[in-house]
């Protein structure tokens, strides 16, 4: 009962400024978990009505030499402590190995002298952030269609599952994509960057490029991918990092 | 015996309900899109043109410095021109009452405090119920003749703009059924103008939608410019909201919200028009 009392007499604090009542008001309708599932189902008909226009193999813009202006802006993790990370980036990434998993005929263990004598592609491209920046730079790398047709990707592999060296906060970064993103000409693994070497703070050695959606699918000092069916039992299960914290797992807006 | 010089008045239906419920949706969603919009601007706070974010010349940008006795000092910059804003753009204070960095201040942001990622799923949902009703509207404008008959001006009309100028400087209204032509043509700016063109850079500020739609980028010169579009468009939005409800309290305020409520609104037949 005093609980109740002193609660309700905090809410009439509250109200006596209209401004600060309606604010409160409106962050108290964010937070409701009920209204908060109703808001993101608006991210289901985005994705739908985006696929529905986007022809699957429409590619992003690409620019020209003379729209690269500033290095790409290094954003996220830009140079990661984990120790195995430290030892690799030491000796030149020269252990480094990009694991394929999970869902493929014949599981692959590729180091980056591997990838590199595969068919590249080079795009020069806009980096949209989903903090409302962009940044064009010029990514080279090896399509991810590629990679995946090497392993040989079996019925019902249905997501590409990036596993990361960084660790963001207390836990290692990871992002998933669906195979129309992943079999994309533009979405590559990328270990150029403006014509040089990928440095760390971009990702080194090996990065996505998801060129229609936002940055934070754009997973950096990628280990590992991993062909699965669902990504519901992994980790938060929204997908990725920043979808286990609330952002949108389908980043095309 | 000449007639008393005394308006006469009569109740009116003036407005259709789709017109008030789009009114109303229209006032909920641009409210939340507002704030969460501001939400969203403050993870980076800095517009720019052209395709991509020239760090080194920004069009407009707001930070927080640090001063020598270690306060914080919100500084908008807009082309090379410096401005002290400190407790609303740059910096402002949060609950705690502590100066914090951040653009627009925390009364004008959904959520109040910084989440991104809360900001982007209200602004989304609002925008689909924006689009959704703002087309339901349309149409429905357009096969009720609402548009004809209320909205387009009349020929020989727009020779009026400059009277009702004078007689809303005055504030002096009459009190027609009808929309004089200052209501028509700002109503049609923003039904015709300023929200597909918030629709239009919003959606070209999608990778997806870019990818899609490439001339999105083209016409409004690369998606940075978009943004910042977006940003211009939506002040003149808040400025014909301000000077909508200047309108409606000086025009009186009972009689505008009973029509825009319930349709019925009281017209006053002026007694010398009636004569002439």
């Amino acid at each position: 009962m005093t609980i109740t009392l002193t609660r309700r007499g905090l809410i009439r604090a509250a109200a006596i400024g209209g401004g600060a009542a309606l604010l409160s008001g409106c962050d108290r309708i964010v937070q409701n978990p009920m209204a908060r599932a109703f808001f993101e189902r608006a991210e289901d008909l985005t994705m739908a009505a985006q696929r529905s226009l986007l022809d699957r193999e429409a590619l992003a813009r690409e620019y020209s030499e003379s729209e690269i202006i500033q290095p790409q802006r290094p954003n996220g993790s830009i140079s990661p402590r984990d120790p195995d990370y430290r030892t690799m980036a030491a000796n030149g990434f020269a252990d480094w190995r990009l694991s394929v998993t999970g869902l493929v005929e014949r599981p692959q263990s590729l180091s980056l002298d591997e990838l590199r004598t595969m068919p590249a592609r080079t795009q020069i491209t806009r980096h949209d952030c989903v903090e409302g920046w962009s940044c064009i730079a010029k990514w080279t790398g090896v399509p991810l269609a590629a990679v995946l047709d090497e392993a040989g990707v079996k019925a019902g592999g249905s997501y590409v599952i990036f596993r990361c060296a960084d660790t963001l906060g207390r836990e290692k970064y990871y992002e998933s994509i669906d195979m129309i993103d992943a079999r994309h000409p533009q979405t590559i693994l990328a270990y150029g960057l403006n014509d040089e070497t990928l440095p760390i703070s971009n990702g080194a050695p090996l990065r996505v490029r998801v060129e229609r959606q936002l940055g934070y699918k754009m997973a950096k000092y990628v280990m590992g991918i991993e062909v699965v069916g669902s990504f519901a039992p992994i980790r938060g299960g929204k997908g990725g990092y920043w979808e286990d914290r609330g952002y949108e797992w389908y980043a095309g807006i | 015996m000449p007639e008393p010089a005394e308006p006469q008045t009569e109740i009116v239906y003036r407005h259709r309900w789709t017109t008030r419920i789009w009114h109303w949706l229209n006032a909920f969603c641009l409210f939340f899109l507002l704030a969460s919009g501001l939400q969203i601007f403050n993870a980076h706070p800095a517009l720019y043109l052209g395709s991509q974010s020239n760090f080194s010349d920004s069009l407009i940008s707001m930070t927080a410095m640090r001063t020598g006795d270690g306060s914080l000092r919100g500084v908008t910059e807009i082309g090379s021109m410096d401005f002290d804003t400190t407790g609303f753009l740059g910096a402002s204070r949060e609950g705690s009452g502590a100066l914090v960095a951040r653009g627009f201040p925390a009364w004008a942001t959904i959520p109040s405090y910084r989440d991104l990622a809360t900001g982007r799923v209200v602004h989304f949902f609002f925008a689909w119920v924006l689009v959704a009703s703002g087309l339901a509207y349309v149409c429905v404008s357009l096969f009720n003749g609402h548009f004809r008959r209320d909205l387009i001006p009349r020929r020989g009309e727009l020779r009026t703009v400059p009277r009702a100028i004078g007689d809303h400087l005055r504030f002096r209204f009459g009190r027609e059924a009808h929309y004089n032509i200052l209501q028509k043509l700002s109503y049609l700016v923003v039904i015709l103008g300023l929200i597909p063109t918030m629709v239009a850079t919003g959606l070209a500020m999608s990778p997806g939608m870019d990818a899609a739609l490439p001339w999105l980028l083209d016409i409004f010169g690369g998606r940075q410019s978009a943004r910042t579009l977006h940003f211009m468009t939506m002040s003149l939005l808040v400025l014909f909201f301000v000077v909508h409800i200047v309108m409606v309290l000086a025009a009186g305020p009972i009689n505008e919200m009973r029509a825009i409520i319930t349709g019925r609104y009281r017209v006053r037949h002026e007694a010398n028009e009636e004569i002439s």
